[in-house]
Parts: structure tokens; sequence; C-alpha cells
């Protein structure tokens, strides 16, 4: 199965920049089908980016967060050529994780 | 009735231009002269924008709807449907033959082509007219239109053809010509209980805000199809857009792929000769 | 008054109002069908409007309920919605020509 995460980090001075964007439908479960259905809730409930052993970023979501999240932010360390693991995992229990290397 | 007083005042306005022009004969269609026209206003319009720029639509004319733009394409929301879409569109049909046998260059960097006139038809064809027909024509059921897969196959064939300037082609047949005219006349009829034509928006308008949105000019406006529409939260055809135009402006929007839409993304597209495919695009 | 007056003016009224429904329903249908003979017309022109279509829902919903007062209004702002888009398609053949690009 492709992957759901793409990432892009680069490391700029002492902190790194990242980019991901997620596939995912994130349904809050209030919204109906074209039968009139309610569609149930489907959302990433965590996700976790991690840095030599450390983890660097933490998202706890819920059903306010939209289809096809994308996320941006910096932390402090990480050079060129390192590791950073992306996980997330939803309400129903399915889960994801990708390791993309740092650039820059 | 508010909106009935509002229509008569519409029409009374409209009606003062009829009167000065009921001198017009009715000129023969000269589509050349047309698009020479169409593009010089629309670089009077905005003389800072390149002419490439104009496929970029509101974001070629607004500076801080270009930068949230450039912010999200880094990470392009059709990326999913352009995975897809490429997928797709390389998988034989079950007859073992595929999408590349049904097109010029085996379907790849053709998309500035369409739509054309086919004169064995006459009938102005759509590329995604053309996708289904070529399904049909390999015992494969045509896809829904607007959305969905046939979206993602053409954002597969649009980012194929990226940066390659539509080049339209107007055969020299009075049933061409009478297409381009039919798509003329609907690109600036008013219609609907709000009495917009597609003109009052995208040309008149062109540049300035309808609510929170800015109104891109008409020139080099298809390039960027198929879009995904932040709006929609998904992926939408020229179709889509087309419909969604004629619900806004409260006329009852015809089917997809109805002659009257393949007839007026003719006449547009033929304005737009010249500009890049932007295509697939993101908007808001 | 008499009572018998007072008994027989009280029925005239009733009986009055029963009339005045029976002729309700019969024009709330005559209104409903040149709505729709209206909208057919913008049809065939292929210029109708969406709460054109939206008032004649309300329209049938009405006279389906039995509502001939609600319907016969809701018709009769379709019809006149509908010669609207009418008169507007017959404007527009003349006036588009104006807005394009020379």
């Amino acid at each position: 199965m492709p992957s759901t995460i793409r990432v892009r980090a680069v490391a700029a001075g002492d902190s790194t920049d990242v980019q991901a964007l997620i596939q995912h439908p994130m349904d809050s479960g209030f919204v109906k089908d074209s039968d009139g259905k309610l569609i149930p809730p489907h959302y990433i409930e965590v996700l976790t980016f991690e840095h030599d052993g450390k983890v660097v970023f933490t998202a706890l979501w819920g059903p306010a967060v939209a289809k096809d999240p994308y996320v941006k932010f910096a932390f402090k360390g990480g050079k060129s050529g390192d590791d950073l693991k992306v996980s997330w995992t939803d309400n129903l229990g399915k889960s994801d994780t990708s390791v993309a290397k740092i650039m820059g | 009735m508010r909106a009935g007083h509002l229509c008569r005042l519409a029409f009374a306005v409209a009606a003062l231009p009829g009167l000065i022009g009921l001198t017009h004969a009715a000129a023969k269609a000269d589509p050349a002269a047309d698009q020479h026209a169409f593009q010089v206003y629309a670089r009077s319009q905005f003389p800072a924008v390149p002419l490439a720029d104009f496929g970029n639509g509101p974001y070629a004319v607004n500076a801080p709807m270009r930068k949230q733009w450039e912010e999200i394409m880094q990470f392009p929301p059709y990326d999913f449907a352009l995975d897809e879409g490429k997928a797709a569109f390389e998988k034989p049909f079950a007859n073992g033959r595929s999408y590349g046998d049904c097109f010029p260059n085996k379907g790849i960097g053709i998309r500035q082509t369409f739509p054309y006139f086919d004169t064995a038809t006459g009938e102005v064809v759509t590329l995604d007219l053309a996708i289904n027909r070529c399904r049909e024509a390999n015992g494969e059921k045509p896809l829904p239109y607007q959305t969905g897969l046939i979206a993602s196959i053409d954002a597969y064939m649009a980012e194929t053809s990226r940066g390659k300037p539509f080049d339209i082609k107007i055969p020299d047949d009075p049933r061409a010509l009478a297409a381009y005219q039919d798509g003329k006349r609907f690109f600036y009829t008013r219609r609907g209980q709000l009495n917009f034509s597609c003109a009052s928006c995208h040309v008149q308008a062109a540049g300035q805000r309808l609510r929170g949105d800015i109104l891109a000019p008409a020139f080099g406006i298809l390039a960027a199809f198929p879009i995904y529409r932040s709006d929609w939260g998904s992926m939408g055809t020229i179709d889509r857009r087309f419909t969604s135009c004629n619900s806004q402006v409260r006329s009852v929007p015809f089917k997809p792929q109805d002659k009257a839409y393949r007839d007026l993304e003719y006449f547009l597209s033929y304005m737009s000769n010249g500009v890049p495919i932007t295509g697939p695009g993101a908007r808001p | 008054m008499r009572p018998a007056t007072i008994l027989a003016a009280a029925f005239g009224v009733v009986l009055c109002g029963t009339l005045a429904n029976a002729a309700t329903q019969a024009e709330a249908a005559a209104a409903l069908a040149a709505a729709q003979s209206a909208e057919a017309e913008a049809g065939h022109l292929r210029n109708q409007w969406l709460p054109t279509e939206a008032e004649l829902k309300t329209a049938q919903a009405a006279m389906t309920a039995g509502d001939f007062d609600a319907a016969l209004a809701a018709a009769q702002r379709a019809e006149a919605l509908a010669r609207q888009s009418v008169e507007q398609s017959h404007e527009q053949d003349k006036l588009w020509s104006d807005a394009v690009i020379k």
C-alpha cells in the first residue's frame, strides 16, 4: 500500500524545518452521505515526529482537522542526512509510519 | 419581491447598451480577431502579469493570495489524485489495450490540444469525452464526470503537458465555426436569477473580490484544470466548475459534457491560445 | 336580530367559506399548470432558474398536502420567475453581442 505520508525536512542552521502532507479522510462523524446516513468518524488521533530517538513534535488531532491534513513546524537540532520518523494512529486503530532523510 | 425588483433594474441597465447597439449588423465570425482582442484586453487589464502567469488565475492578480498559494504548492493538494491518475492511465484495460492507444503520442503531452473539433462527427471533443469514448471503445464502463477518477486521469494528462501553451484549432468548417460561436455566445449571455454572464465576473470584475474569493480573468482560466479546490475538498473538472458557476448565479445547470458546455470550453480554450498549461492546479 | 336569522347568517358564512376553499383548489391547480407551462417555455430556451424550480416544488408539495392557498401563492411566484427567465432569454438574444470584447 503506498505511503500516506509525504514529508520534507530541511536543516537550516541549528534547527530543522519540517512539512508533511498526510492522506487521510479525517471524517468528523457529523457529515451525511448522499443517502442521508452519517459517515462514521474516522480521523487521526495522534501524529508524532521522532528524531534521534526523541519525539520532537506530537499532534493530538480530532474531528475538527480537515481531510488530507498538512502540518508545518520547526525543531531545534537535526542535520542533513539524519532520519526523521513520522507515525500516526487513528480512532479506528489504523496507522502508518514513514522515515525520511533530512535534507540541506 | 426584492429579487424581482433587482432583476427589473438589471434588465433596465442591461437594455441601455442594447438601445445604442441596435444598429449593429451581425458580423461574420472571425475567431482570430476575437482572440486577439480578448488577449489585448486581458493584458491591458493586468499589464504587470506575464503571459505565462495567466494560467494561475487569482494568484496572478493578487499578491497575498499568491503567497498563500506558493506555501500550499510546497505540498500540492492534488498530489494524491495525480498518483491515482498516473496509475489508472498506465493500467491496461481488460482487453489488454490502454488509454495510450486512443490518443496521439500515447496520450503524453497532448492536453493542450483539447478540446478539438471532430470533423468526422461534427462536434467538439473534450479530454473528458475522449477518455470515456476510449473506455467504451475498449469494453469499459464510462466514468462519471466532474470528479473522482476522471479528474485524476485529467490531472495526470495535464501534468504531462505542464508548460505547453494552449494550441486549439478551429478548422475551416462551418460546423466548427458554429460551435465556436455558440461557445462565445454562452460566455457573454446573462443567465440565472442573478443575471450574470461568465463575462460579468471574469472579464468586467476580473481581479476583484466576490465574497472572499478573487475572480480570475477568463484569459487562461482553463489552463489550470483539473483543480483541487479547497472549497470542494476534492478534484474537479471543467464540467464541475461550469455546472457550479451556473448554479451560483441561480441558473439551472446542464448535464456534464452538454453541447453548450463543450462549445463554451472550445471558445474559452481558443481564447487562451498561447497560455501554458498550469494543470493540475490548486484553488481556494 | 332573531336567533333564526343569526343561525341563517352563520350558516351562510360557513357555506361561503367552504365554497371559497373549493374555488382555491381549482385555482391552485390552474396556477400550477400555468407555472409549469411557463417553465417549460424557459426549458425550450435552455434558460431555467433554480428559484423557479424550488417554487414549483413548494407548490406541488402544498397541493399534495391540500394547502391550496399556499400552493396558489407558490405557483404564482413560480410563474412570475419563469416569465422573467423567458424575458431574460429574449433580451439576451439581442444584448449579448454588445458585451463581446472587440
